[in-house]
Formats: structure tokens, C-alpha cells, sequence
């Protein structure tokens, strides 16, 4: 019989080693894997590239692990928020490195990851200074930026269900980067608020296939627990 | 010279979106315009982060953090609306299938560059988030901004000194004082708000303007 689904939040995040790239799903705090994060916290693995659309909020959840001084180098299309001062912090004070990327760009760089794409032309981005030093190729008269695959050694998202087989159905807009990114990781490691029944699920509403997801952990209020 | 106000502003863009369009605005003063949508009208507002059939924030008590908009302000979703990834989003985006967005903007230039997402400072923390990719895949990009910066310099410039987020994507101007068009002959005025002259317009506009209004904007 095949389970995904580990009992501890320890056993989801174990074999994470130093150096690893990790994406973690979330659009600012929405979606936002908190409980994974803490026992990457705890785990203890450090010297990271993190790939997030943001660059923390407060102090909790990835702003904790930067805090944490675990995080080597971030990808990211917005780390300049409001509440994002231990991040800019660290950037200030040169102790973490920023790969800045368009938003829509990230997310193609991770499609191109998970689908198996050896890169992609993209219009966004032409002509500015993000593009600077890329390849460019004009086709059907329109301008496009070469960009690379980007994938990861692990991903760590937030669903709202799975099941044993791994497949999972999310909730509102928290699942931004989840889908995705489950597709473009070695190890995908969701945490949801329930894992159910197999056969629960309505197949015709899943929306991350089993295949992408090698573990699955059920945290007790995952649910709106992100603010 | 009297400008409008923002809401002015906000409400002057929202009298040019048609039902059934497809719109994203984007974060700061555009997002004001969906206040001023005419509420009989069907508009399908997207927010980046995956929602179609965006609606107004929500009543008290009724907030869910896992319900934001793309400025991660609390929102509803419509009914018939609709959640996506960001895959799906950019796709849409990225893709052509807005028929407008609404940005703000620190530059545009005489042939429609826009300059949105950083001013260039040293010290800054750079951040892009999705401008880049509505600045050149929406079908029509329209921006909303003041026509002079604090220091009375003009936001409408032959080039953009700040770092460029689209080159040639502008279509459509909203300043507090006008209405301009990019277009192949250049910036064409369609549109002067309380009584301002086109030639005191021109005067504080350092690019060669033309004057051609609309009909449904006469």
C-alpha cells in the first residue's frame, strides 16, 4: 500500500541537507507552508537557496528562517514589502544574496522546470534592465528574453487536502505557486489541513496530481492560520 | 490649473472600461478604480495571484487571509469567480487575454515606454512582483498618474531616465489634467479636464503633444 502522508512535521522535512535549493509556496503570507518552514527551522539545514514570490512578512514563517540565518540566496520577484525588515536587513547588510525576477517569469521558469523545457523565450522583462545580459531572439516580430529552467531539490507548499496517493486540492487563493512548484521539485512536501479518505476527493477537482507530491503531513489549523 | 482629484481620476478610467473586459489594476491609485465600476455592468476584474471575478473588500469580521489581492489586501471573490494558479495567471497575462490593465507609473515616454517599478536609488531594495509582465501582455495598457511629479516635473517625457519596466507598451494616458493617447504619430491629447488649455497643457509637457478628441470623449 502506498502513504505519502508522514506522521510528524519532523518526518516531512527530513533529509533536507545544506545547500539545498528549496521553493516554498505562498503569495506573501497566503499559502504560506508555516508549519513546514518552523521544522526546516528546527531541522536545522542552512546555507539554502530559497525560491518564494516574496521575501518574508514579520517575523514568522519564511522571515523566521531568514532571521535564522539559514538562507544563502533568495529568488524572488517582490521582497520589498512593508513588513519585510528582516529581509531587508540582511540585504543591507550583505549576508544574503538576491536573484530578482519578474513575477510571471518565475513562474514560467518553474512551469519549464516541472514540464521539462530546456528554457523558454519570454516577452516580459525585453528591453529592461532584468534582461540585461540574456539572450533575445525576435520571433513573429515580437521581442523575447531567454530564460532558464528553474528547479529545486525540494518544495514545500500548503494545500488544503491530499490523500495517501499524494493528490491534492487547495484552497482560495493560497494556492498561487503550490501547483507548480509541486512540479518542479525532487521531493514536494505539502502540508494540508486533512488528509482523506483515497477516493474522497472528486478527480475531477484535483488539481495537483499525485505524482508530484512525495510526502504529505496534516497540521491541525493549517486552515487561515497564515496571518 | 485645477487637477483632479485621485478618485476623479479613478473615476474618469472607469467610465472607459466596457462590459465584459477582462482587467487587472494594478496596485496603488488603479485599484482605486474598481470603486467607481458601474455596478450594473459585468466587469471581470483578475488579480495576480489567481482570482477572476475579483470583488470588494470584505465586511468586518469576514476578512480571510487566504483571500488577497495582488497588494495582499483582504478581498471577495464574486460569484461565478474563479481561483487559479500562477501559472494559469501569468498565462493570462503574459498571454493576451486582458483586454486592460491599469498602472501606475513614474515615467512614460512619447512612444509608450513605461517606467513602473524602480527609481534607480542605490540604497534601494529592488522589486519587480508582476508589472513587467502586465506592462507588455495586457491588450491595452493604460496608465494612471500625476501629470507633474511634486517637484512640477512632467511624468510624460520623450525618454524615461528611470529603469524601464515594457518598452512601447503604453496605449493610454490618465493624468490629473488629461486624456492622451500613445500613438504612432505620438502622444496624441484627447481630453483636457477643467478648462485647461491645450497650449498651457503643452507648455508643461516637455514632448510634442497633438489634439485630436474623441467623439464619446468630446
Amino acid at each position: 500500500m502506498i502513504n505519502k502522508s508522514v506522521a510528524s512535521l519532523e518526518e516531512a522535512v527530513a533529509g533536507i541537507f545544506d545547500g539545498a535549493t528549496i521553493m516554498i509556496g505562498g503569495f506573501g503570507t497566503a499559502g504560506q507552508p508555516t508549519y513546514l518552514i518552523d521544522a526546516l527551522i528546527a531541522q536545522g539545514a542552512k546555507n539554502l537557496t530559497i525560491i518564494n514570490n516574496n521575501a518574508g512578512n514579520g517575523e514568522v514563517g519564511l522571515a523566521a528562517l531568514l532571521k535564522a540565518g539559514r538562507v544563502r540566496k533568495m529568488v524572488c520577484s517582490f521582497p520589498r514589502q512593508v513588513d519585510s525588515q528582516i529581509f531587508d536587513d540582511l540585504y543591507r547588510r550583505g549576508e544574503v544574496e538576491l536573484e530578482l525576477v519578474p513575477q510571471g517569469n518565475l513562474a514560467a521558469r518553474i512551469q519549464a522546470a516541472g514540464s521539462g523545457l530546456g528554457a523558454v523565450f519570454t516577452p516580459t522583462g525585453f528591453g529592461t534592465p532584468l534582461a540585461e545580459g540574456k539572450e533575445t531572439r525576435e520571433i513573429d516580430g515580437r521581442h523575447y528574453v531567454l530564460e532558464y529552467p528553474l528547479k529545486a531539490d525540494f518544495a514545500l507548499i500548503k494545500a488544503y487536502e491530499g490523500d495517501r496517493w499524494g493528490n491534492l486540492v487547495y484552497r482560495k487563493a493560497a494556492r498561487n505557486f503550490g501547483p507548480i512548484m509541486a512540479t518542479a521539485a525532487t521531493v514536494t512536501i505539502a502540508e494540508v489541513s486533512r488528509v482523506v479518505p483515497l477516493g474522497e476527493l472528486d478527480p475531477e477537482h484535483i488539481v495537483t496530481p499525485g505524482i508530484f507530491v512525495q510526502r504529505l503531513v496534516a497540521v491541525e489549523a493549517s486552515l487561515a492560520q497564515s496571518a | 490649473m485645477k487637477k483632479l482629484t485621485r478618485d476623479e481620476m479613478a473615476k474618469r478610467v472607469a467610465r472607459d472600461i466596457p462590459e465584459g473586459a477582462y482587467v487587472n489594476l494594478g496596485i496603488g491609485l488603479p485599484t482605486r478604480i474598481a470603486n467607481y465600476l458601474p455596478a450594473d455592468k459585468e466587469i471581470f476584474l483578475h488579480s495576480e495571484n489567481g482570482l477572476l471575478g475579483m470583488g470588494p473588500k470584505p465586511a468586518e469580521g469576514e476578512e480571510d487571509p487566504e483571500l488577497i489581492n495582488a497588494g495582499k489586501e483582504y478581498v471577495t471573490l464574486l460569484t461565478g469567480g474563479c481561483f487559479f494558479h500562477h501559472g494559469d495567471s501569468f498565462a493570462m497575462m503574459r498571454g493576451g487575454h486582458l483586454d486592460i490593465c491599469v498602472l501606475g507609473a513614474y515615467q512614460v515616454s512619447a512612444s509608450g515606454d513605461l517606467a513602473n517599478w524602480s527609481t534607480g536609488a542605490v540604497d534601494s531594495i529592488p522589486a519587480v512582483g508582476g508589472a513587467m509582465d502586465l506592462a507588455i501582455g495586457a491588450r491595452q495598457v493604460f496608465v494612471m498618474m500625476d501629470h507633474l511629479t511634486r517637484d512640477g516635473e512632467c511624468k510624460l517625457v520623450e525618454n524615461c531616465s528611470y529603469p524601464l519596466t515594457g518598452i512601447g507598451c503604453v496605449s493610454r494616458i490618465y493624468t490629473d489634467l488629461a486624456v492622451i493617447d500613445i500613438t504612432e504619430k505620438g502622444p496624441v491629447v484627447r481630453e483636457i479636464f477643467n478648462g485647461l488649455s491645450f497650449e498651457e497643457l503643452q507648455r508643461i509637457t516637455p514632448v510634442t503633444l497633438g489634439f485630436e478628441q474623441l467623439a464619446e470623449s468630446a
